[in-house]
Protein backbone atom coordinates (compact mmCIF):
# COMPACT_ATOMS: atom_id res chain seq x y z
CA UNK A 1 0.00 0.00 0.00
CA UNK A 2 1.34 3.56 -0.87
CA UNK A 3 1.86 5.79 1.83
CA UNK A 4 -0.80 8.41 2.12
CA UNK A 5 1.48 11.38 3.45
CA UNK A 6 4.35 13.35 1.77
CA UNK A 7 7.81 13.18 2.89
CA UNK A 8 9.47 14.47 -0.33
CA UNK A 9 10.74 18.10 -0.21
CA UNK A 10 8.71 20.37 -1.38
CA UNK A 11 9.46 21.96 -4.55
CA UNK A 12 6.94 24.63 -5.49
CA UNK A 13 4.22 26.76 -3.55
CA UNK A 14 1.47 28.96 -4.03
CA UNK A 15 -1.03 30.71 -1.33
CA UNK A 16 -3.96 32.37 -2.58
CA UNK A 17 -6.22 34.28 -0.40
CA UNK A 18 -9.48 34.62 -1.44
CA UNK A 19 -12.85 36.65 -0.04
CA UNK A 20 -15.28 34.32 0.78
CA UNK A 21 -18.28 35.10 -2.26
CA UNK A 22 -19.81 31.97 -3.92
CA UNK A 23 -18.39 33.16 -7.51
CA UNK A 24 -14.97 32.40 -5.88
CA UNK A 25 -15.74 28.65 -5.90
CA UNK A 26 -14.05 27.86 -9.21
CA UNK A 27 -12.22 30.36 -9.17
CA UNK A 28 -10.12 28.83 -6.51
CA UNK A 29 -10.53 25.04 -7.49
CA UNK A 30 -9.51 26.25 -11.20
CA UNK A 31 -6.52 27.71 -9.71
CA UNK A 32 -5.25 25.01 -7.56
CA UNK A 33 -5.66 22.17 -10.45
CA UNK A 34 -3.22 24.62 -12.35
CA UNK A 35 -0.38 24.54 -10.39
CA UNK A 36 -1.04 20.91 -9.15
CA UNK A 37 -0.68 20.43 -13.04
CA UNK A 38 2.82 20.88 -12.92
CA UNK A 39 3.13 17.15 -11.09
CA UNK A 40 1.46 15.87 -14.23
CA UNK A 41 -1.47 14.47 -12.40
CA UNK A 42 -4.09 12.30 -14.77
CA UNK A 43 -6.97 14.05 -15.60
CA UNK A 44 -9.10 11.83 -13.00
CA UNK A 45 -6.44 13.23 -10.32
CA UNK A 46 -6.83 16.54 -11.52
CA UNK A 47 -10.65 16.56 -11.13
CA UNK A 48 -10.53 14.86 -8.43
CA UNK A 49 -8.42 17.85 -6.47
CA UNK A 50 -10.72 20.05 -7.85
CA UNK A 51 -13.75 18.64 -6.56
CA UNK A 52 -12.17 18.40 -3.03
CA UNK A 53 -11.13 22.20 -2.92
CA UNK A 54 -14.68 23.06 -4.32
CA UNK A 55 -16.63 21.24 -1.57
CA UNK A 56 -13.51 22.98 1.04
CA UNK A 57 -14.05 26.31 -0.22
CA UNK A 58 -17.51 25.88 -0.38
CA UNK A 59 -17.38 25.05 3.14
CA UNK A 60 -15.81 28.35 3.87
CA UNK A 61 -18.48 30.27 2.15
CA UNK A 62 -21.36 28.56 3.52
CA UNK A 63 -20.31 27.77 6.92
CA UNK A 64 -17.51 29.48 8.47
CA UNK A 65 -18.16 32.72 7.08
CA UNK A 66 -22.05 31.91 6.65
CA UNK A 67 -23.26 35.48 8.16
CA UNK A 68 -20.29 37.66 6.46
CA UNK A 69 -17.61 37.63 4.04
CA UNK A 70 -13.72 36.41 5.15
CA UNK A 71 -11.02 35.69 3.66
CA UNK A 72 -10.39 31.87 2.67
CA UNK A 73 -6.51 31.27 2.86
CA UNK A 74 -5.28 28.27 0.49
CA UNK A 75 -1.34 27.20 0.24
CA UNK A 76 -0.78 24.42 -2.16
CA UNK A 77 2.59 22.49 -1.69
CA UNK A 78 4.16 20.13 -4.67
CA UNK A 79 6.34 17.85 -3.62
CA UNK A 80 9.40 16.04 -5.09
CA UNK A 81 7.92 13.01 -5.00
CA UNK A 82 4.32 13.81 -6.53
CA UNK A 83 2.40 14.94 -3.68
CA UNK A 84 -0.14 18.01 -3.53
CA UNK A 85 -0.27 19.53 -0.11
CA UNK A 86 -3.69 21.78 -0.39
CA UNK A 87 -4.62 23.77 3.03
CA UNK A 88 -7.85 25.90 3.34
CA UNK A 89 -8.03 27.41 6.40
CA UNK A 90 -10.44 30.28 7.31
CA UNK A 91 -11.19 32.46 10.44
CA UNK A 92 -14.60 31.98 10.70
CA UNK A 93 -17.33 30.40 13.21
CA UNK A 94 -15.14 27.23 13.92
CA UNK A 95 -16.80 23.12 13.86
CA UNK A 96 -18.86 22.54 17.15
CA UNK A 97 -17.73 18.61 16.50
CA UNK A 98 -15.88 17.73 13.87
CA UNK A 99 -16.08 14.23 14.55
CA UNK A 100 -20.03 14.96 13.45
CA UNK A 101 -19.73 16.91 10.98
CA UNK A 102 -17.36 14.20 9.20
CA UNK A 103 -20.48 12.48 9.22
CA UNK A 104 -21.94 11.36 5.83
CA UNK A 105 -25.10 13.46 5.08
CA UNK A 106 -24.73 15.40 8.37
CA UNK A 107 -25.94 18.67 7.97
CA UNK A 108 -26.71 21.92 9.87
CA UNK A 109 -28.10 23.41 7.00
CA UNK A 110 -30.80 21.40 5.19
CA UNK A 111 -32.90 24.27 4.31
CA UNK A 112 -30.66 25.48 1.74
CA UNK A 113 -30.16 21.76 0.06
CA UNK A 114 -26.88 21.12 1.59
CA UNK A 115 -26.46 17.22 0.49
CA UNK A 116 -23.84 16.72 4.00
CA UNK A 117 -21.38 14.70 1.34
CA UNK A 118 -18.66 17.31 1.57
CA UNK A 119 -16.26 15.85 3.48
CA UNK A 120 -17.34 12.82 2.24
CA UNK A 121 -16.45 14.11 -1.24
CA UNK A 122 -12.71 15.76 -0.16
CA UNK A 123 -12.17 11.73 1.85
CA UNK A 124 -13.42 9.79 -1.52
CA UNK A 125 -11.37 12.16 -3.97
CA UNK A 126 -7.82 12.22 -1.49
CA UNK A 127 -5.51 10.35 0.37
CA UNK A 128 -6.01 12.18 3.68
CA UNK A 129 -8.00 14.47 4.53
CA UNK A 130 -7.10 16.47 7.92
CA UNK A 131 -10.02 18.84 9.97
CA UNK A 132 -8.58 21.51 12.73
CA UNK A 133 -11.01 23.81 14.42
CA UNK A 134 -11.51 25.50 16.72
CA UNK A 135 -14.98 27.74 18.02
CA UNK A 136 -14.40 31.44 17.07
CA UNK A 137 -11.01 31.09 15.52
CA UNK A 138 -11.57 29.42 12.24
CA UNK A 139 -11.18 25.93 10.82
CA UNK A 140 -8.12 24.73 8.92
CA UNK A 141 -8.54 22.11 6.49
CA UNK A 142 -5.82 19.65 4.96
CA UNK A 143 -5.76 17.94 1.62
CA UNK A 144 -3.41 15.56 0.48
CA UNK A 145 -3.49 13.66 -2.75
CA UNK A 146 -0.42 11.69 -4.00
CA UNK A 147 -0.67 12.13 -8.43
CA UNK A 148 0.53 9.02 -10.06
CA UNK A 149 0.58 10.86 -13.31
CA UNK A 150 -0.56 9.65 -16.55
CA UNK A 151 1.16 6.67 -16.58
CA UNK A 152 -1.43 5.26 -13.73
CA UNK A 153 -4.12 7.10 -15.91
CA UNK A 154 -6.96 3.98 -15.60
CA UNK B 1 -12.05 34.65 -17.28
CA UNK B 2 -13.17 31.61 -15.59
CA UNK B 3 -16.58 31.71 -15.06
CA UNK B 4 -18.80 29.17 -12.87
CA UNK B 5 -22.08 29.06 -15.07
CA UNK B 6 -24.69 26.43 -14.68
CA UNK B 7 -26.77 26.39 -17.64
CA UNK B 8 -29.99 25.15 -17.52
CA UNK B 9 -32.77 24.10 -20.79
CA UNK B 10 -35.72 22.47 -21.29
CA UNK B 11 -38.15 20.83 -23.63
CA UNK B 12 -41.44 19.38 -22.46
CA UNK B 13 -43.28 16.20 -24.45
CA UNK B 14 -46.35 14.67 -23.95
CA UNK B 15 -46.25 15.36 -19.72
CA UNK B 16 -42.51 14.67 -19.81
CA UNK B 17 -40.55 17.03 -18.82
CA UNK B 18 -36.42 17.18 -19.89
CA UNK B 19 -34.21 19.41 -17.66
CA UNK B 20 -31.18 19.83 -19.29
CA UNK B 21 -28.09 21.05 -16.92
CA UNK B 22 -24.54 21.87 -18.60
CA UNK B 23 -21.88 23.34 -17.49
CA UNK B 24 -20.60 23.72 -13.91
CA UNK B 25 -23.04 22.98 -11.04
CA UNK B 26 -21.65 24.28 -7.77
CA UNK B 27 -23.00 26.06 -4.62
CA UNK B 28 -22.91 29.18 -6.82
CA UNK B 29 -24.52 28.05 -9.94
CA UNK B 30 -27.20 25.67 -8.16
CA UNK B 31 -28.40 28.65 -6.61
CA UNK B 32 -29.96 30.14 -9.57
CA UNK B 33 -30.62 26.80 -11.18
CA UNK B 34 -32.91 25.73 -8.35
CA UNK B 35 -34.96 28.60 -8.87
CA UNK B 36 -34.96 28.19 -12.73
CA UNK B 37 -36.01 24.27 -12.14
CA UNK B 38 -38.59 24.90 -9.63
CA UNK B 39 -40.24 27.40 -11.84
CA UNK B 40 -40.51 25.12 -14.67
CA UNK B 41 -41.75 22.15 -12.45
CA UNK B 42 -44.77 24.57 -11.08
CA UNK B 43 -45.92 26.27 -14.28
CA UNK B 44 -45.91 23.09 -15.90
CA UNK B 45 -46.96 20.34 -13.60
CA UNK B 46 -44.77 17.31 -15.74
CA UNK B 47 -46.12 14.11 -14.30
CA UNK B 48 -42.44 13.28 -14.83
CA UNK B 49 -39.04 15.10 -15.55
CA UNK B 50 -36.00 13.61 -16.83
CA UNK B 51 -32.74 15.56 -15.73
CA UNK B 52 -30.28 15.46 -18.18
CA UNK B 53 -26.52 15.39 -17.00
CA UNK B 54 -24.74 14.55 -20.31
CA UNK B 55 -23.55 18.17 -20.42
CA UNK B 56 -22.19 19.08 -17.29
CA UNK B 57 -18.47 19.65 -17.03
CA UNK B 58 -18.28 19.56 -13.08
CA UNK B 59 -20.11 18.71 -10.33
CA UNK B 60 -19.71 18.81 -6.32
CA UNK B 61 -21.98 18.30 -3.47
CA UNK B 62 -23.99 20.91 -4.48
CA UNK B 63 -24.89 19.19 -7.43
CA UNK B 64 -26.14 16.31 -5.28
CA UNK B 65 -28.10 18.91 -3.02
CA UNK B 66 -30.04 20.01 -6.66
CA UNK B 67 -31.28 16.49 -7.91
CA UNK B 68 -32.18 15.38 -3.85
CA UNK B 69 -34.16 18.71 -4.12
CA UNK B 70 -35.81 18.17 -7.32
CA UNK B 71 -36.70 15.14 -6.24
CA UNK B 72 -38.49 15.77 -3.34
CA UNK B 73 -40.21 18.31 -5.13
CA UNK B 74 -41.33 15.90 -7.46
CA UNK B 75 -42.58 13.19 -5.09
CA UNK B 76 -44.39 16.28 -3.57
CA UNK B 77 -46.13 16.94 -6.35
CA UNK B 78 -46.99 13.13 -7.32
CA UNK B 79 -44.54 13.55 -10.38
CA UNK B 80 -41.09 11.19 -10.87
CA UNK B 81 -37.82 12.27 -11.74
CA UNK B 82 -35.05 9.71 -13.78
CA UNK B 83 -31.64 10.83 -14.15
CA UNK B 84 -30.46 10.60 -17.80
CA UNK B 85 -27.03 10.04 -19.12
CA UNK B 86 -24.54 11.33 -16.46
CA UNK B 87 -20.77 11.10 -17.20
CA UNK B 88 -18.14 9.19 -15.20
CA UNK B 89 -17.07 11.77 -13.23
CA UNK B 90 -20.71 12.82 -12.32
CA UNK B 91 -21.88 9.00 -11.86
CA UNK B 92 -19.06 8.29 -9.18
CA UNK B 93 -20.48 11.17 -6.86
CA UNK B 94 -24.24 10.14 -7.56
CA UNK B 95 -22.53 6.92 -6.33
CA UNK B 96 -21.33 7.85 -3.52
CA UNK B 97 -24.52 9.57 -2.26
CA UNK B 98 -26.37 6.68 -3.17
CA UNK B 99 -28.50 8.32 -5.00
CA UNK B 100 -28.98 5.34 -7.66
CA UNK B 101 -30.59 3.46 -4.78
CA UNK B 102 -33.82 5.61 -4.98
CA UNK B 103 -33.61 7.51 -8.36
CA UNK B 104 -33.54 5.98 -11.60
CA UNK B 105 -30.86 6.30 -14.22
CA UNK B 106 -31.20 6.09 -17.65
CA UNK B 107 -29.09 6.18 -20.64
CA UNK B 108 -29.75 6.99 -24.34
CA UNK B 109 -27.63 5.35 -27.21
CA UNK B 110 -25.80 7.78 -28.65
CA UNK B 111 -21.86 6.36 -29.16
Amino acid sequence: MRKKDMTGSIKNTMKLVLPSLSVNESMARAAVAAFCSQLDPASTELADIKCAVSEAVTNCTVHAYRDRVGLIYITVSLSSDGYAKIEIRDRGCGIEDVKQALQPLYTTDAESERSGLGFTVMESFCDKVKVRSKMGVGTTVTLIKRFGGRKTDA
Amino acid sequence: MIKSEGILTHSISDRRMTIRLSGEIDHHSALSLRGAADELIYRHRPASVALDLSGIEFMDSSGLGFIMGRYALLKKLGGEIVLLDPNERVEKIISLAGLERIISIERTEKK
